[in-house]
């Protein structure tokens, strides 16, 4: 016979006839179940109930949703309180209070049927025993210093206790989620059960058979597993340990830091003494600038673009059932296979039956590369594989939803392609073309419907990159944006919506970067120092290696299209064009760039290009290097903001860290000018032009900005 | 007041591993057979000395609760000396010759005995912890690199080659064991006995005389780990942007060779030497210290140096000697470079790499091996400097009497 004892919109609690005690979490009013202080308060108010109980003999942990519980609320995150004090008193009195539960000498088990992250796994180690549901879905971990935060809830000080320092430090700064089988060799949780039904009896037989209520710390002849910090395990564990974070974060990512400084200060003190010094860290990582970067873009923008944020209100769902693709070359492929992934069909069209059966054996290789993981069972490979229909035939596109031409970049090809398959398709239905540099209104002219046309951009390699750049010709209806946006949501990317302009916003944004690299080592800039700053500033490839990449008849070919280049313009053109032409160095694909490309071996910089431009280390100093590289991609930026290229900041900040790599830590483009100050980003700018160039001059209205003394995203 | 060095000794050095000679002598044993050493040929009032000055780096177990004062206890010269020990890492032995002499200079003291010790076989290098490579707060914004990776950057920096280092290594090598062969050292390098007196060790076991340049090139550069693995070259790099990548080359052939030893210097004002009826050996010219960026730690010889010139009122082609620490091959060659001194000044009897370089005592030993050198070509001016952890070079400018 079981009691229900008390009910509300956090929890149940229920106590069966033979004491023990069913603790529920269901949070009602939230989309899951979330860590916060609210949900604290009301579990240790019914703990202390179940312990004072002297007929409950333990306590059973649980969730009656999908989750166990998914983690912290990140609304509370984002919004850090304007008082540190009370946030560390408050932190401490949590902190406290699950002391008291664990100190209660009840067992408390952990019956883990869904998700432990974050605050949720936190939540399982104030208890005396985990058990989680063998369920390779299940995910068990901390998260955080993925979002630049660190987990505050205790496991700085509980987890390295239980499975020692280095194992903890790992999991923590990974920010790993494990499956159970693996959470148990990792000694994250004690036990498994095959099956969800045997979730709760497993918990009462411990709880009756063993029942220890003792935590590893509350032991007086506990030892922290490995050994402490001054011993020779110990010590290599953080001297190794912070080379590696910064070789993997250049000191960008403060979350990973205090939580290493959580456990070096933290571990050889009293448990509560320990748990004192993580809130402290706790409370610098939560403030750090980075850390609300990352939250506000890399989670709460990035999710709200995912959703369709950029969608025109009043159009309905548009369903993409059947996908053309025109050009079965590396992108046409690509596109082809994150879109039968959707389960949509596709039809791949290229010129001959040939190399449209090469465009989809790029999926098959894709997949089968699953399958030999164990990702991917060999049936759904091949019915994820029949969805797509290689054809050489315009015939074959008849009844698709969508049509998107990834052919050769030339507009006189594109016109009749579009042309061609405009005669096929329904007057409702939509045409794009994936052109990474021609204008959509000038390809449009050869549409007639241009209002059902629109540039969907994708970034290579498609199945990786999960941006994806819708770009609004002139005469696009909103109801064609509105379908594009619902494509790339089907296909589960991320779209942002530009309007047309050479080079869109990411192409024309990244150029600067590109551009910026190459007129520095113009200039007497060592070319290893640009690159070497590029990356320490958290930039994924250095700019003349990804020149190199492009290559640098690419850009050539771009800015001969350009009618009247700027100053600065000219001088990159004139020395891709010594480059090119007097030394025959044409980028990665000729083998030789401002890289050799040695085969089978690494890629160096040419060694001849620090006296082909005089390069001296005096020159500039890295911090300008590297401001220079970071300004003038915020600066082109807010430019495409003024010019209304881009609709808003939000798709800019979203669009570079997805798009091109600008360092997440930053928050984007325009919260990088928060970052830095708009004051002192004007500041540098002014400075910049003066010796630099032309194309460091402010717009007017972002010095008013900086004058007024406003941030793009107000505190 | 001037300060004087009366007498400076050391103790042959043993190699600092479980198959070392000393393994089984207590640091506190090397430096009671110094401190006996010093009564005997000075024919010492011990009552006289005031204080013992001791660098030591490892302060944990047999170095642990200040091993000044522990050999003082130990050494029979009376309750009145005191002791102190100090760490600046691997310039210990000479910033206590430097304090003792401060201590003469002003006046304050008469009569001291100044020096160092590491018994690197029985207290292992780095069990003392510290913050300075462990410690997030610390460590991450300092760019903390290991040592090896610090000289491996300068050589990366600045173009030294493996081949080079091999070559100084060679010649470390020769001239010890040509010093060794000629009895150079014999006049002030102290013999280690047991308590019978039985010999333990009577000269310095790592001097390898067979050593080339081809059989040091099979050696395996020893960071080349530890700078892939624990991150370390990509800190050097993420702090010199200029530096295209780390190339190692260095090896336990090239680098300072772990061992044990001590060694001390009896420093005191003109009037004590009188009293004692003793001839000072040298004086002490200058003195300087200098703080350079902690990942590219080792290159503080040569500002400290030019310091302890400016302050003396010197160039460097007044000094005659030099001894420059061989904490790693590219040290004393980047000094020499540095400075623009000829190799046929520096280290003319060898250095660390072929002798080794007990911590706390490797300033001391260059002081002795100075002095003695000086005497037996009859020239009159000497420096002595060494790389320090985390970014420091010490010098001492010497005039022999």
């Amino acid at each position: 016979m079981t009691h229900t004892h008390f009910k509300n919109h956090i929890l149940e609690y229920q106590v069966d006839a033979d004491g023990i005690a069913l603790l529920t979490i269901n949070m009602e009013n939230e989309p899951t179940n979330l860590f916060s202080t609210e949900f604290v308060q009301t579990y240790v108010e019914v703990a202390q109930k179940a312990i004072a109980d002297p007929q409950v003999k333990g306590v059973i942990v649980t969730s009656n949703r999908k989750d166990f519980m998914a983690g912290a609320d990140l609304k509370f995150l984002s919004n850090p309180p304007t008082d540190k004090a009370a946030l560390f008193s408050g932190i401490l009195q949590l902190h406290g209070a699950l002391r008291e539960v664990e100190k209660g000498k009840k067992p408390f088990v952990a019956a883990i049927n869904g998700n432990a992250l974050g605050g949720g796994y936190e939540l399982a180690l104030t208890c005396h025993y985990r058990i989680a549901v063998e369920d390779a879905k299940i995910k068990i971990g901390l998260p955080e210093t993925q979002l630049g935060l660190f987990p505050g809830g205790g496991a700085t000080q509980r987890l390295p206790r239980i499975i020692g320092i280095q194992n903890a430090l790992l999991i923590i700064l990974q920010a790993q989620q494990l499956a159970p089988k693996a959470a148990l060799s990792q000694g994250l949780i004690d036990a498994t059960v095959a099956t969800p039904a045997e979730l709760i009896p497993a918990a009462k037989k411990w709880i009756l058979e063993i029942g220890n209520a003792v935590q590893p710390w509350d032991n007086p002849k506990h030892r922290i597993p490995g050994g402490g910090l001054m011993t020779p395990n110990g010590v290599q564990t953080f001297v190794g340990g912070i080379g590696n974070l910064r070789k993997k974060t250049h000191g960008h990512y403060p979350g990973a830091q205090y939580a290493m400084s959580a456990i070096h200060d933290g571990i050889e003190l009293p448990i509560e003494r320990g748990l004192e010094v993580e809130a402290r860290f706790f409370i610098k990582a939560f403030y750090s600038p980075e850390a609300q970067n990352l939250i506000r873009t890399g989670f709460f923008f990035v999710n709200e673009a995912k959703k369709g944020k950029a969608k025109p209100a009043g159009f309905e769902f548009y369903k993409v059932n059947k996908l053309g693709i025109l050009g079965a070359g590396m992108m046409g492929a690509g596109i082809a296979y994150v879109s039968a992934k959707a389960g949509m069909q596709v039809a791949l069209k290229d010129v001959s039956q040939e190399s449209a059966e090469n465009g989809k054996a790029y999926s098959a290789k894709l997949l089968q590369e699953r399958v030999s993981k164990g990702r991917m069972t060999p049936e759904a490979m091949q019915s994820q594989l029949d969805l797509i229909v290689p054809t050489e035939d315009f015939q074959d596109l008849a009844g698709c939803d969508l049509v998107i031409e990834a052919v050769f970049e030339n507009p006189q090809l594109k016109a009749t392609v579009t042309q061609e398959t405009e005669a096929i398709l329904g007057t409702d239905n939509i045409f794009a073309s994936n052109t990474s540099t021609l204008p959509i209104t000038l390809l449009a002219g050869a549409s007639v419907r241009p209002e059902n046309f629109i540039g969907i951009h994708f970034f290579s390699p498609v199945d990786k990159m999960p941006l994806v750049e819708i770009i609004v010709g002139k005469k696009t209806s909103e109801r064609t944006i509105a379908a594009a946006v619902d494509y790339v949501t089907q296909i589960d990317k991320v779209p942002i919506v530009v309007n047309d302009s050479q080079g869109f916003f990411t192409s024309r944004v990244f150029g600067t970067y590109t551009g910026e690299g190459a007129l520095m080592l113009e200039e007497g800039v060592p070319p290893i120092v640009i690159e070497n700053v590029a990356k320490s500033l958290g930039m994924p490839v250095g700019p003349l290696a990804v020149t190199d990449e492009v290559t640098l008849t690419l850009g050539i070919h771009v800015m001969d299209n350009i009618a009247q280049k700027s100053a600065s313009t000219q001088r990159i053109y004139d020395l891709y064009k010594k480059m090119v032409t007097e030394y025959g160095r044409e980028g990665k694909k000729a083998g030789k760039g401002f890289y050799d490309y040695p085969v089978g071996g690494k890629k160096e910089l040419w060694p001849e290009l620090t006296s082909l431009f005089h390069s001296k280390l005096e020159t500039l100093d890295s911090a300008t290097v590297g401001k220079r590289l970071l300004h003038i991609m915020s600066l082109e930026s807010y430019r495409c903001l003024e010019e209304g290229v881009l609709r808003n900041t939000k798709d800019g900040d979203v669009g570079s860290l997805l798009g091109f790599g600008f360092p997440p830590y930053t928050g984007g483009v325009f919260s990088y000018i928060d970052y830095v100050g708009v004051a002192q980003f004007v500041a540098d700018c002014d400075d910049f032009a003066q010796r630099f160039g032309e194309r460091f001059q402010v717009p007017a209205s972002l010095r008013e900005r900086a004058k007024a003394g406003q941030s793009f995203y107000s505190k | 007041m001037e300060a004087y060095i009366y007498d400076a000794v050391r103790t042959t050095r043993g190699r600092g591993n479980n198959k070392g000679a000393l393994l089984g002598v207590t640091p506190t044993h090397l430096l009671v057979t110094l401190l006996d050493a010093l009564r005997e040929r000075n024919n010492l009032d011990t009552s006289l000395v005031e204080d013992l000055i001791l660098g030591c780096v490892t302060q944990v177990m047999d170095q642990g609760a200040n091993i000044a004062k522990t050999a003082a206890q130990q050494s029979g010269y009376g309750d009145q000396l005191c002791g102190v020990t100090l760490n600046r890492f691997c310039g210990s032995g000479l910033e206590a010759i430097n304090q003792a002499a401060a201590y003469v200079k002003s006046g304050f003291k008469d009569l001291l005995i100044a020096g160092g010790v590491e018994s690197m076989s029985r207290v292992k290098m780095g069990t003392d912890g510290g913050a300075m490579a462990m410690d997030p707060a610390v460590a991450l914004p300092g760019h903390f690199v290991p040592q090896g990776i610090s000289a491996d950057l300068i050589a990366s920096k600045y173009g030294y080659s493996r081949a080079d280092a091999d070559l100084f290594a060679t010649i470390s090598q020769q001239r010890a064991a040509q010093a060794q062969a000629e009895g150079r050292f014999q006049k002030s390098r102290i013999p280690v006995t047991d308590i019978n007196g039985l010999t333990v060790l009577a000269h310095d076991e790592n001097i390898r005389p067979g050593t080339t340049p081809e059989s040091l090139g099979a050696l395996e550069p020893s960071f080349t780990m530890i700078g892939e693995m624990g991150g370390f070259d990509a800190v050097a790099l993420d702090r010199y942007p200029e530096v295209d990548r780390i190339v190692h080359i260095h090896h336990a052939g090239n680098s300072s060779a772990i061992v044990d030893g001590a060694a001390l210097a009896l420093i005191g004002n003109e009037a004590i030497g009188k009293k004692l009826g003793i001839q000072p050996r040298a004086r002490i010219r200058s003195m300087a210290v200098y703080g350079t960026d902690p990942t590219m730690m080792l290159v503080g010889p040569a500002p400290a140096s030019r310091l302890a010139l400016q302050k003396g009122g010197m160039q460097h082609t007044d000094i005659d000697l030099y001894e420059v620490n061989e904490a790693f091959a590219v040290v004393p060659m980047r000094f020499m470079d540095d400075l623009g001194v000829a190799h046929e000044k520096v280290n003319v009897n060898g250095g660390a790499i072929a002798m080794g370089h007990p911590l706390g005592a490797t300033g001391c030993i260059l002081m002795s091996t100075l002095i003695d050198e000086l005497e037996r070509q009859n020239k009159s001016t000497g420096l002595i400097t060494l790389c320090i952890g985390g970014g420091m070079g010490i010098a001492t400018i010497i005039e022999r009497m």
